[in-house]
């Protein structure tokens, strides 16, 4: 069975389908990247997935049972996380609080009212390991708001990563970061590889190419072509709807 | 709701909060001599006063903990203030006397009313949540007045204060002083623990960024409410010493303008320090009677120094403090 299992999928705002008759699936290990031009609808998609959005229609199961209905919180404690494509932390929590939060949110009631959460060890300790796996154990306790782009990228995923999720939704996680920076998140990741399932949505197609197991290209919110990276990078399709540069980049990787 | 409130704040970090303590606990000393001294002083009737500031400290340090901690700004928190006089003067009518079981009248009343209204308020945010609750305290502010059988608008002298296990102690003016500050170090302490708690750290954390909350897993609903709730049911406490200092009930202790110098205290002493709140409640009222003395246009000179206080220091007088250095926590 699929870990994630998305059935005619469709969005419109407006006259605009920003989700047309979308299909696809996540297996268990699998990486799954979805790539697409600007415009493509590939956050919208991540925000119906996570349960930000309502889809017009279709369905969404993990391990099979229907999830369609349900919100955000719901289907993170179910197992499907997401991280954001734009940062989105708590900008004046610690690093080590922001990712505590996500470990207190899996580990017991949070209505709790007495015993001071600081310097409760076993959130601390599960946060501490995320953030470690993450590549940012060394900045546990400065205030989320002052770090750099890269470490807010990092804290995004170790946010993610202390949720325990069995489905990890990446909303580019790689945007704004280079050169090193990227090459040392694409190993991170590949380091997750059958620890959890991820579907992928990315621009670099360096770190697409060398992650995943399967690639699927959105355009105009429909899917074109499902592969291996190989198959995809042959398509004629997808040649066409990556004309100029970004066709060129994809060619060569 | 994090597009009404303002000012960015930092969640309170662990030397800040020590520090914040230890100016509460100045404070709670400070207030603790007082009645020697005024009685020292001739001015016996100071008691009274600061009896007054100590029940509105502890409403303001409860709407704090909603519109600091929450970033859910209550323009309805009079009503709870309210419900807490009225229930010393309904019962009391009854034969109920004690301070306790008063309370717990209070208590009740307005968990019963702040968990409806505040599940209905709850699902607005930003200006629309502010207008409803005013809405709801409106409501509250008018069923009092139309109660005839207490005085209605004319409001209801209360015959006796409340009594303690049978014991009249509360009709000493020294002795209520001391219960009331006996009520504000304990909720404070409460409060304190509760910003401190896994309960807490998510309320503050819904105020920081809603949308990661609900991304790790956590409705921001029900943490809310319960919040809202808990607020409601300290702000009644306060009503009900309140009652007792004035030995009279008025729906005047529950209108509009009464949730605005509410939040006016809060701000006044900086949002989301609880310390700040008791310091903006003192430094409110003290204002109040000192300029009420000098001029009848008061108003005109309180707003000026609030209109100074938001533009060069927007968090209140614990910004004001903190920046001068002398209260600075350690790193």
């Amino acid at each position: 069975m699929s870990r994630l299992d998305v059935q005619s999928l469709t969005k419109s705002f407006g006259a605009l389908k920003v989700t047309d008759d979308v299909s696809l699936t996540v297996e268990p290990g699998e990486i799954h990247a979805i790539i697409g031009p600007n415009g493509a609808g590939k956050t919208t998609l991540v925000a119906q997935l996570s349960g930000q959005l309502k889809p017009d229609s279709g369905r969404i199961r993990l391990d099979g049972a229907d999830i369609t209905g349900l919100s955000m919180p719901e289907r993170v404690k179910r197992g499907l996380a997401r991280s954001f494509q734009i940062t989105s932390i708590l900008p004046g929590f610690t690093v080590l609080e922001n990712v505590a939060l996500a470990v207190q949110a899996r580990s017991g009631s949070s209505f709790r009212f007495f015993r001071p959460v600081a310097g409760d060890a076993a959130l601390n300790d599960a946060a501490m390991e995320a953030l470690t796996e993450a590549g940012l154990g060394d900045r546990a306790g400065v205030v989320a708001s002052a770090l750099s782009h890269g470490e807010h990228r990092r804290l995004e995923l170790a946010i993610a990563l202390a949720t325990n999720p069995q489905v990890l939704l990446l909303d580019e996680p790689l945007a704004g970061v280079g050169g090193e920076d990227a090459e040392a998140f694409v190993a991170r990741l590949r380091r997750f590889k059958g620890r959890f399932a991820m579907l992928l949505i990315e621009h670099d197609m360096d770190a697409v190419f060398a992650l995943a197991d399967r690639v699927s290209v959105l355009v105009y919110g429909r899917i074109i072509a499902t592969g291996t990276p190989d198959e995809v990078r042959s398509d004629a399709d997808v040649r066409a709807a990556y004309l100029g540069e970004e066709g060129e980049e994809m060619a060569d990787a | 709701m994090s597009d009404v409130t303002t000012a960015p704040r930092a969640a309170p970090r662990a030397p800040a909060m020590a520090m914040r303590v230890k100016v509460a606990l100045i404070l709670f000393a400070l207030f603790a001599v007082l009645p020697p001294v005024a009685v020292a002083l001739g001015d016996p009737f100071m008691v009274l006063i600061a009896t007054r500031i100590l029940a509105y400290a502890i409403a303001a340090m409860a709407l704090d903990l909603i519109l600091g901690f929450g970033a859910m700004v209550s323009f309805g928190h009079a009503a709870y203030l309210g419900f807490g006089t009225y229930a010393v003067a309904i019962l009391s009518s009854y034969g109920v006397n004690d301070l306790l079981l008063q309370m717990l009248g209070a208590v009740v009343v307005s968990a019963a009313f702040a968990l409806v209204t505040g599940a209905i308020s709850l699902r607005t945010r930003g200006v629309y949540f502010i207008m409803i609750t005013l809405a709801f305290g409106q409501m509250a502010f008018f069923f009092f007045i139309s109660l005839s059988a207490y005085g209605g608008d004319d409001g209801y002298g209360l015959s006796s204060r409340s009594t303690i296990f049978g014991s009249d102690v509360l009709e000493n003016d020294m002795t209520l002083y001391y219960v009331t500050l006996g009520f504000l170090i304990a909720l404070f302490a409460a409060c304190h623990r509760i910003v401190g708690s896994r309960f807490g750290r998510v309320l503050t954390g819904i105020r920081e960024n809603r949308e990661r909350m609900e991304a790790v897993g956590f409705p921001p609903f029900r943490y809310q409410l319960t919040a809202f709730v808990i607020s409601a049911c300290i702000t009644s406490l306060a009503g009900v010493l309140l009652a007792n200092q004035a030995e009279f009930v008025s729906p005047a202790f529950m209108s509009w303008h009464r949730s605005g110098e509410l939040i006016v205290m809060v701000v006044f002493g900086g949002i989301g320090t609880l310390t700040g709140a008791i310091g903006g409640a003192v430094v409110a009222l003290l204002l109040e009677e000192w300029l009420g003395a000098l001029t009848h246009h008061w108003p005109l000179l309180f707003g000026l120094i609030l209109v100074l206080m938001v533009l060069f220091s927007p968090r209140g007088i614990t910004g004001l403090l903190e920046r001068t250095g002398l209260w600075r926590a350690r790193k």
